[in-house]
């Protein structure tokens, strides 16, 4: 496969994607920081601020802005690299940053000025400024400007080549953003129909349980939306910097195509304990939920191969020889690789999370955060920065230098124990019943509570290391993005194996996976949301006092 | 398309444990009945009193028969409502003798809360227009925390109340 070159306007528009996700990292990480400072009961925040502003600052950056400005501004360059980008897309793609950066703006504006501490799920009946939600609808827009500049690019790829198999890595991209698009428009059909209306006054009141279903029909993907790109470099591109080829581009195709229909139709195992959903239903999303267990042991299987088949070509012949073998000392392989461990104990406490019943034990206690530092901070950023690593210098035309690669493994080093400690700690609070999303306090008193509170301590240790590790990223990112020697920087691709078999053409039958995976939805939620609609009680007036308005 | 051979085993290996893994949580659901709350009941939530449960006379730890009590609560941004003892005096510790089975319903007034008793299986959503139940039967005694683990505005964290069960 010839891979494409970009051009210096192309470089500068991923690059823009870049800026806005470091710069949210260093932003969101103090959020961050400054919450377990807080939560460790021996620091209060200075000018009044309060600390669940700082929350909602923490949860909408780095879940939703950073996460979604790195994914985008990365799958731009592998389409660009693998099917191209014309001039007119290009054009295009700015736009869709602008518009998203537009409504990141907007909304950040009305958090920090205290008028939409509402945390990222912005549960109704608490009430935000109406610009907030403008803003997050700007930002959904924007980020759909950018799934159809990529299925066209696919498109017309497809055209110019007719018959050929698309590249591997366009395919994976049109997915997600198959499946963003599919997951975005509950939120969108909730901000646009429910909430601008409800904040503006121009309907009285709200239907609370159909926006929660709303958002979590749209929220559970969303996290897929962050794994996936991760998932793209697994299959592809860490192949290639360990020295190997693609273990099987039928299956990872296949495996995207399982995540595709079973990321979705699910999101009622976030609303277990929820009153006003049938338990039948809510049984059966949590089956459907369990069906992402498949892609997800044939992920694991694949990247385990690849390792193995690449040590024993380089002749490694013992059992377990080829795994020393593997260049631990390339941060564009660490950095990764620890996602993937990660991700062991991290789908292990998803399986407990979905479980109709064992929910109610961690259901929104602060296991659920620790959860998802481990899934989301853990897995997929630290996937992010081992892509970042290799794409920053190949866009500005800079190496990564072996002084940089040092510096990259000790940061990937302080994450995992900053994350390790931090979210062990989360998940141990969380089974003795420390609740999640709370400023500091003793409740009642007593025994009980001081046990967390000690766990809580524990956490601002690992949240202090964690600040160094982030300190770190930003340094080393601004070196590749403006300091480090010029040159050239591979973009790791991999090929396949050369006596690879040929892919079925059913698995680029898009019409069909898309009706499947609309098909799974309408069952999952066509009648459950019919009863919501028919048992709804009446609607919920507005709340502006609660969050200090 | 083809798949390994060590694939194969891989994955019918992790199939039937998940075909397994539901089956047991299905059988503890639908034989066991011990599904998540989910009282399809509404209520309005300006006018929780119109509910023989959330009548003021009824908030709090009522004995329906031999071991056998209910817990009727009111939730609002940012307290519990416990109901009031005999001098009149708002109540913060429910005290239910160890071995009881109590039933807990709980409604808002206003946002959406939490209610949990740390430590144990009682934790569930509570949001307007809705009554939340579950029961359960007190087998530990000491003193545990009622937490709101949602987030209900500023005093969330302010949110909480008491419950002992002694021998
Ligand atoms: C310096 C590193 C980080 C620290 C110290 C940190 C700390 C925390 C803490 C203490 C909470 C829980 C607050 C509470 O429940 O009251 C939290 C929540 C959260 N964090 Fe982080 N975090 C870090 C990095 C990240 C990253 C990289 C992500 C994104 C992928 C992330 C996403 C979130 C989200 C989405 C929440 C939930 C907010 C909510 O429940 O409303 N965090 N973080
Ligand atoms: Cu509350
Ligand atoms: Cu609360």
């Amino acid at each position: 496969m010839k891979l494409l070159t970009f051009s210096k306007k192309e470089s500068t528009l991923y690059m823009a994607f870049m800026y806005v996700t470091f710069t949210s990292l260093l932003v969101g990480g103090l959020m961050g920081l400054l919450q377990t400072f807080v939560r460790s009961g021996k620091y209060t925040l200075p000018f009044g601020i309060d600390y669940y502003t700082i929350l909602t600052v923490h949860g909408v950056i780095l879940g939703l802005v950073m996460t979604t400005f790195f994914i985008i501004g990365f799958q731009f360059s592998l389409m660009g690299k693998t099917v191209g980008m014309t001039d007119k897309q290009r054009k295009a793609a700015w736009w869709s940053f602008w518009i998203m950066l537009t409504g990141t703006i907007m909304a950040s504006v009305m958090v920090l000025t205290g008028q939409a501490s509402v945390l990222y799920t912005f549960y109704a009946p608490l009430r935000a400024h109406p610009i907030f939600y403008f803003g997050l609808a700007l930002v959904i827009i924007g980020s759909w400007v950018a799934a159809f500049i990529n299925f066209r690019q696919l498109y017309l790829w497809k055209k110019a080549n007719k018959g050929q198999k698309s590249p591997l890595l366009a395919y994976m991209v049109t997915i997600n953003m198959i499946m963003w698009v599919i997951a975005s428009l509950g939120v969108a059909v909730s901000v646009l129909v429910l909430f601008i209306p409800w904040s503006l006054g121009y309907t009285a009141t709200i239907n609370v349980l159909l926006s929660r279903t709303l958002f979590w029909y749209f929220g559970h993907p969303l996290v897929y939306f962050w794994l996936l790109p991760a998932y793209m470099a697994w299959y592809a591109i860490v192949p290639k910097i360990i020295g190997g080829k693609i273990f099987s581009d039928s299956l990872a195709r296949l495996s995207f195509i399982l995540l595709l229909m079973f990321s979705i139709p699910v999101g009622f195992h976030h609303q277990l304990t929820e009153p006003g959903i049938d338990p039948t239903w809510k049984f059966i999303q949590v089956v459907l939920t369990f069906m992402v267990v498949i892609p997800t042991l044939m992920t694991a299987f694949s990247i385990f191969a690849t390792f193995e088949a690449t040590g024993r070509k380089k002749g490694f012949t013992t059992l377990f020889g080829w795994f020393r073998k593997l260049p631990w000392k390339d941060v564009r392989f660490l950095a990764p690789f620890i996602g993937m461990v990660a991700f062991i104990p991290g789908g292990a406490g998803g399986i407990i999370n979905a479980s109709h019943q064992m929910n109610a034990l961690i259901h929104n206690t602060i296991w659920v955060t620790g959860h998802f530092h481990l899934t989301a901070a853990m897995t997929s950023v630290l996937t992010f920065f081992g892509i970042t690593y290799w794409l920053v210098p190949h866009l500005t035309g800079r190496r990564l230098t072996p002084k940089l690669n040092k510096l990259g493994i000790i940061q990937s080093l302080t994450w995992t124990v900053g994350m390790l400690i931090m979210s062990t700690s989360m998940h141990i609070q969380g089974l003795l019943g420390g609740p999640r999303r709370s400023n500091f306090s003793e409740y009642a008193g007593g025994a009980q509570v001081d046990t967390w509170i000690s766990y809580q301590m524990a956490q601002a240790i690992g949240g202090s290391i964690l600040f160094i590790a982030i300190i770190l990223m930003v340094y080393i990112f601004i070196q590749l993005a403006f300091f480090a020697p010029r040159g050239v920087e591979e973009y790791p691709i991999a090929e396949e194996e050369d006596d690879a078999e040929p892919t079925p053409k059913l698995l680029e039958n898009w019409i069909l996976w898309i009706a499947i995976t609309v098909a799974l939805i309408l069952f999952a939620y066509t009648i459950p949301v019919f009863e919501i609609l028919k048992h709804s009680p009446p609607g919920s007036p507005p709340f502006d006092w609660p969050i200090g308005k | 398309m083809n798949l390994h051979k060590y694939e194969k085993i891989w994955l019918i290996f992790g199939i039937g444990s998940l075909a397994l893994f539901l089956v047991i949580i299905g059988f503890a659901a639908f034989w066991k009945g011990t599904h998540p709350q989910s009282h399809i009941e509404t209520i309005d939530p300006q006018n929780v009193e119109a509910h023989e449960a959330f009548k003021p006379e009824n908030l709090g730890l009522n004995e329906e028969a031999e071991g056998k009590y209910t817990v009727n609560i009111v939730a609002s941004a940012f307290n519990y409502d416990l109901g009031k003892d005999e001098n009149g005096d708002r109540v913060d510790t429910l005290r239910i003798p160890k071995g009881s089975t109590v039933l807990f319903q709980v409604t808002t007034t206003d946002v959406v809360h939490g209610f949990q008793i740390a430590g144990t299986n009682v934790n569930m959503m509570v949001e307007p227009g809705h009554i939340s139940r579950y029961e359960t039967v007190m087998k530990n005694n000491g003193e545990f925390t009622i937490v709101c683990n949602e987030y209900c505005g500023i005093g969330h964290h302010l949110m909480f109340g008491k419950v002992e069960v002694y021998e």
